[in-house]
């Protein structure tokens, strides 16, 4: 019960400190105003929305195949020793702090990305360093999926006479649905809620990205970097997207919920 | 009539097998170089003196010894304050609810949400309300508190799941035995879930050690030996933070901090790991 | 079998880490917690705000301990309106604002400690040696994008703009009339120390900080140069002379009249004692 308290009183008081920036400012204007400037009084927040969500998207497109054939590969490929050292591998770096990443990013893929086409922190910065950061997460759920697909199923189809790849495609797959879009929920929160590794690599300016060189800010970022400082409307301001933040893992947390209970008996 | 299948399906499986060859090493290959930098630059650093010695020259020089102290202390209150919530909760889920009742249900969806929430959410929280609302201002108790928030949903699902792992029978011979519910619980059923509690207490270890996010404004930036629980400390993950972000020359240092951070990590998620393999499987005895 | 394993558990484990919590929550410690006698004083200080005065304040907050051994200064970074803002709301003692006093904070009490200025800087292998005003607001407002018009390599510029909230951003953009809305910047950084980090890791990237800080790390071998202003160069002695044009002030503030420890911390911060820290840090002492 205590769990549930905390997570009401995290949800009241961020609405609460972020009421006066909403009685203020009025909710629209995080979506209208022409810029987020806080000094000046402007609050846009559809540019680090978009920063986020291109950040999230790109990341989760990348990682989620490499993810499913890293399983595929532990599972149905790999001899049985490589199969144990790679997912060994795997397992550490779930583990690895998001902040090593982008230590990481900031001193060897920022450079080499500055070196094709400047400035360098950009979002493909983010979206490498994000992919390589949910990577894991995503394998080692497939993989935890993969061996529960029941053998009397993989068996079915080797005395059928189907190949390997088509036993995958067309019977592990359907069997590990489940297993696999909660894994790819779990990993989308990750790449939503991540905020160190964004910081360092992704250049901290406030726009809309155009290409893949732009630097971006996301939510994340944003209140790490201004929560210091702010005060009054800025700082209910900022609390507001730290409600838009939890808005998006509930609405992920939902979804997965009611994916889970519609599939898993199908 | 019947073609050989197999011969037709020999390019597909051939372009499928080279798919899934070619991602793995892709994967290998970045986190290799990802690991190997890391403790190719690192490893030069370490030495007692690094582990001991406060940092100097705003950290290029000097160690990490104040630092580990700190992250040490942070943890010592994240798990004296998560450690009994987290047990007493995970008591509440396991023995005293059913798993349809609405208490349960309304309990197990708010730790999922806790556990989805992004770590500078937590930040935010923990900064206006330990800090601001409690007066406890940037201190290591700040810290300690909003990780215990973090860390109660693993706590909480792992030893709900060593309590579940103790076979009915254990709980039917007590009750046949005319044994009370507490007297169960506190002799046979504790003693039983405490490998679950442990892999959960590891695994949350490991997950506030990794944190920075929630750190950086409840805990502070201060980088010298802390005296008290309301002094400011740092935590290894802010400095390798403050080392990349805002020290020039000061990468070398954040190499041998990082590789200190993952190496206890390993260490940490190990020992997590043998002791699911070993214990949790070893002490619950079925017939 | 079960209990005692328990209860070793407990022992080992719970029992030192309540020990070792029990000794360090009696230690007498709390933020503001500042005890003032005649010849000893005790307590600690927390001081916050501008990331220009944090090495120089950290410097004099370590030689005022070693007068006062009861004495414990913590120093944070975070940019003048942190410092203004924690001075206000008790999170800290002492506030480190790195600009003069806007009209709405005439309710703190501030007090100078030094002058320095801010200036350009370039990576110190880019062969640009002075831009003029009109290049740099070109720059930063996005109109000039490639070194080669005014007279550098055939490259793009990335600009280095600082955050919000930071005085130095204010400074700059109050000295060549700009507003925040108008810079297009590629890199937001937000310490001085950043952006000297970011400025000598890019040989195209252009950035401002304080005279102070680039003074000193281009001493210590950091690959910057700092670019004149208006002819003049952009040295302490310019700042000293007061013929550099973009100079500012530096002050800690507090809530109100200090007392006790802050006060004295304040007034050997204005003493001739740390002249020398001083301009170790390329600053200008104030001349009394």
């Amino acid at each position: 019960m205590i769990a549930g308290a905390i997570v009401l009183l995290i949800v009241v008081f961020l609405v609460m400190e972020a009421l006066p920036a909403l009685r203020h400012v009025g909710i629209a204007r995080f979506f209208t105003d022409p810029s987020w400037h806080p000094a000046e009084g402007l609050y846009d927040l559809t540019p680090m929305l978009w920063g986020t969500l291109f950040a999230m998207v790109g990341s989760v497109l990348i990682a989620t195949p490499l993810g499913i054939l890293s399983a595929v590969f532990c599972r149905y490929y790999a001899p049985p020793a490589v199969a144990r050292t790679y997912r060994k591998l795997i397992e550490l770096l779930a583990g690895i702090p998001s902040v090593v990443y982008g230590f990481w990013g900031l001193v060897v893929l920022v450079p080499l990305i500055g070196a094709i086409h400047p400035p360098g922190p950009s979002l493909l910065a983010g979206v490498a360093i994000l992919t390589i950061m949910i990577l894991p997460t995503i394998a080692l759920m497939a993989d935890s999926s993969l061996t529960n697909v029941p053998q009397q199923y993989v068996r079915g189809a080797a005395a059928l006479g189907l190949s390997r790849w088509a036993t995958i495609r067309g019977v592990v797959f359907p069997a590990a649905k489940s297993g696999l879009f909660t894994g790819v929920i779990l990993e989308t929160g990750r790449a939503i809620g991540e905020t160190m590794a964004i910081l360092m690599v992704c250049g901290n300016v406030v726009q809309t990205p155009h290409s893949l060189f732009d630097p971006i800010r996301t939510l994340t970022a944003n209140i790490a970097l201004e929560m210091a400082y702010a005060v009054g409307d800025h700082r209910a301001a900022l609390f507001v997207s730290g409600l838009v933040l939890m808005a998006m893992i509930a609405a992920l947390v939902g979804a997965a919920d009611w994916i889970s209970r519609g599939r898993i008996y199908g | 009539m019947a073609e050989p299948v197999g011969r037709n399906h020999m390019p597909r499986e051939w372009f499928a097998a080279v798919l899934v060859w070619s991602a793995a090493a892709l994967v290998t290959v970045t986190f290799c170089w990802l690991l190997g930098d890391i403790l190719w630059h690192g490893l030069s650093q370490i030495s007692w003196t690094f582990l001991t010695a406060p940092p100097r020259n705003a950290g290029r020089e000097g160690g990490i010894g104040p630092i580990i102290v700190s992250t040490a202390l942070i943890l010592g209150v994240c798990l004296g304050v998560s450690l009994p919530i987290g047990v007493g909760t995970a008591v509440l889920l396991a023995e005293f609810t059913t798993d349809d009742s609405l208490f349960g249900r309304l309990t197990r969806r708010s730790l999922d949400m806790l556990s989805g929430v992004p770590s500078i959410v937590f930040g935010l929280f923990g900064n206006a309300f330990f800090c601001k609302t409690l007066g406890l201002g940037f201190s290591i108790l700040s810290g300690g508190l909003t990780l215990a928030c973090m860390v109660l949903p693993i706590l909480i699902r792992s030893t709900e799941e060593g309590f579940r792992a103790v076979p009915a029978d254990y709980r039917l011979s007590a009750a046949a035995l005319g044994l009370s519910r507490t007297t169960t619980l506190v002799h046979l059923l504790l003693p039983a879930a405490v490998p679950g509690l442990l892999v959960g207490l590891m695994l949350g270890v490991g997950r506030a050690i990794a944190e920075t996010a929630a750190l950086i404004f409840t805990s502070g930036y201060v980088d010298r030996m802390p005296e008290s629980l309301l002094d400011s400390g740092r935590a290894l993950s802010i400095h390798i933070f403050d080392l990349s972000m805002n020290v020039p020359g000061g990468d070398a240092n954040a190499y041998a901090s990082a590789l200190v951070l993952v190496a206890l990590l390993l260490a940490i998620n190990g020992t997590a790991s043998w002791l699911a393999e070993h214990w949790l499987h070893r002490r619950i005895v079925t017939i | 079998m079960n209990k005692c394993n328990v209860l070793v558990m407990l022992t080992k484990y719970v029992a030192p880490v309540a020990l070792s919590m029990a000794g360090f929550l009696c230690a007498p410690a709390s933020a503001g917690a500042q005890k003032a006698t005649e010849d000893q004083l005790a307590g600690k200080l927390v001081i916050t705000g501008a990331s220009t005065l944090a090495p120089l304040i950290a410097e004099i907050g370590k030689r005022f301990e070693s007068l006062y051994p009861g004495v414990r200064i913590d120093v944070q970074s975070g940019g003048s309106s942190r410092g203004v803002a924690d001075a206000r709301q008790g999170l800290a003692d002492i506030g480190m604002v790195s600009r003069a006093m806007k009209e709405d904070e005439r309710d703190l009490s501030a007090f100078p400690v030094a002058r320095d200025g801010v200036c350009p800087i370039l990576h110190r292998e880019n062969p640009v040696q002075a831009l003029t005003d009109e290049q740099v607001v070109a720059i930063y407002t996005g109109k000039i994008t490639n070194w080669k018009a005014v007279g550098g390599t055939d490259a793009p510029i990335t600009v280095v703009n600082k955050a919000d909230g930071r005085s130095t951003l204010e400074v700059f953009l109050h000295y060549f009339k700009l507003k925040n809305v108008d810079v297009k910047a590629q890199v937001v950084i937000g310490d001085n120390k950043q952006g000297v980090k970011t400025v000598a890791g890019n040989r195209n990237a252009i950035g401002y900080v304080s005279i102070g800080t680039a003074e000193y790390d281009a001493a210590h071998g950091v690959p910057i140069k700092l670019l004149p202003i208006g002819g003049v160069a952009a040295s302490t002695e310019s700042v000293q002379k007061g013929i550099f044009p973009l100079s500012r002030s530096l002050h800690l503030v507090t809530r109100s009249a200090p007392s006790g420890l802050a006060k004295a911390f304040i007034e050997y911060t204005q003493s001739k004692a740390v002249h020398d820290l001083i301009k170790q840090q390329y600053f200008v002492p104030l001349a009394d």
